[in-house]
């Protein structure tokens, strides 16, 4: 590129945390305007288009990802705090819980163990190494929590973290339709099933659904990330994927 | 606002810490998230502005996993050499997780209803 003014204002915006921090602003706002006009439909995926979006206008401008992220983490920073926020809604669900319980747990026990398992297994049938087998193993799983489990058992965090995303994208474009077919009716079992696959992505979908659901969600996202962080060592151990 | 984020952020800075310390298997936020649940427990509501700070947070939590989701750009090779293992795992082991966690909990309810009215049923006897 020759020195026109334009190069130097890029060169000393794209030097900044600003330009890209306001361009992942800029891309999601398009994405849900889109995901709005599209009448919501699922397969609008508000993350989708904003990552490839993104994806596009960092390939067009040979920016590197870690230029990209050094502006992005203000935004990644913020899943810490709004897994401390999911306390919340949990809170707020506290006596419809007490009924449901039992019903609730056995479901997470089961879907946590199904959610690692299948991932797992499919990887390995179809030739996935050991790391990305590893990495794909807490994919239902809300990404801090994921990148964190991960890192310890020794997977790529920064992996997992696209793999938990394109979990909560799938979950969230065939989630509905999956339940309709199932004649699941009931929005608390519902809430129970988009939260224990598709984590945060799936309970943005299911709040669109219904209040209802949407807290369901939270709820199951919460306690399976909870579950996960503690039982997928010792699956892991048993299976032979970490040294013992 | 300032006082609900703040009593997050120490939520999880707690979290953290203590996960260092004791070399728990869970994330520090997660610890964090159960920490605040305690605290609302103990006493026994929601201010309003907490209430209104989280429900902020997570009225926006697809945009938080923009970033983590870019990162796809990093594992190009990887993803092409694995495609096949990677997309299985992703599509299948997803909708079948989602099946298999559905019909437990509708499992789970009929069961515990035809339980009860047993119960219930033999009660009156």
């Amino acid at each position: 590129m020759t020195d026109t003014p334009f190069t130097e204002i890029w060169v000393y915006l794209s030097a900044s945390p600003l330009l890209w921090l306001s361009a992942t602003l800029v891309c999601y706002l398009a994405a849900d305007r889109l995901y709005r006009l599209g009448r919501g439909s699922p397969l609008l995926n508000p993350v989708a288009v904003a990552v490839a979006l993104l994806i596009g206008i960092l390939t067009l401008t040979g920016t590197p990802y870690a230029v990209y992220f050094d502006g992005a983490q203000f935004v990644h920073f913020l899943l810490g705090p709004a897994t401390v926020a999911l306390a919340i809604p949990l809170y707020r669900q506290r006596e419809r819980l007490g009924a449901l319980a039992v019903p609730i747990g056995a479901a997470l026990l089961v879907g946590v163990l199904t959610a690692s398992l299948s991932a797992i297994g499919l990887a390995a049938w179809l030739g996935a190494d050991t790391a990305t087998q590893i990495s794909l193993a807490p994919k239902s799983v809300t990404a801090p929590v994921a990148m964190g489990i991960s890192e310890k058992l020794g997977g790529i965090p920064s992996l997992t973290a696209v793999l938990v995303v394109s979990t909560g994208i799938v979950g969230a474009v065939f989630g509905t339709g999956v339940l309709r077919l199932l004649r699941i009716r009931d929005d608390a079992v519902k809430g129970v099933a988009m939260g224990v696959t598709s984590h945060g992505i799936g309970t943005a979908r299911a709040f669109q659904v219904s209040p209802t659901m949407g807290a369901f969600s939270g709820l199951a996202m919460a306690l399976s990330a909870f579950l996960t962080a503690a039982l997928l060592p010792s699956v892991l151990d048993w299976l032979g994927l970490v040294g013992g | 606002m300032l006082h609900a984020l703040t009593l997050i952020l120490l939520c999880q800075l707690a979290g953290e810490t203590v996960v260092l310390l004791t070399g728990l298997p869970v994330p520090g936020p997660v610890l964090g998230m159960l920490l605040l649940l305690g605290w609302l427990f103990l006493r026994g509501g929601i201010s309003e502005e907490v209430g209104r700070t989280a429900d902020t947070l997570l009225a926006h939590f697809s945009l938080l996993f923009v970033p983590a989701g870019v990162g796809v750009m990093l594992h190009w090779e990887r993803l092409q050499g694995q495609w096949p293992a990677i997309a299985a795992a992703l599509l299948l082991g997803t909708l079948l997780t989602l099946a298999v966690t559905a019909l437990t909990m509708a499992g789970a309810q009929r069961l515990l209803a035809t339980v009860q009215r047993r119960r219930r049923g033999a009660a009156g006897d």
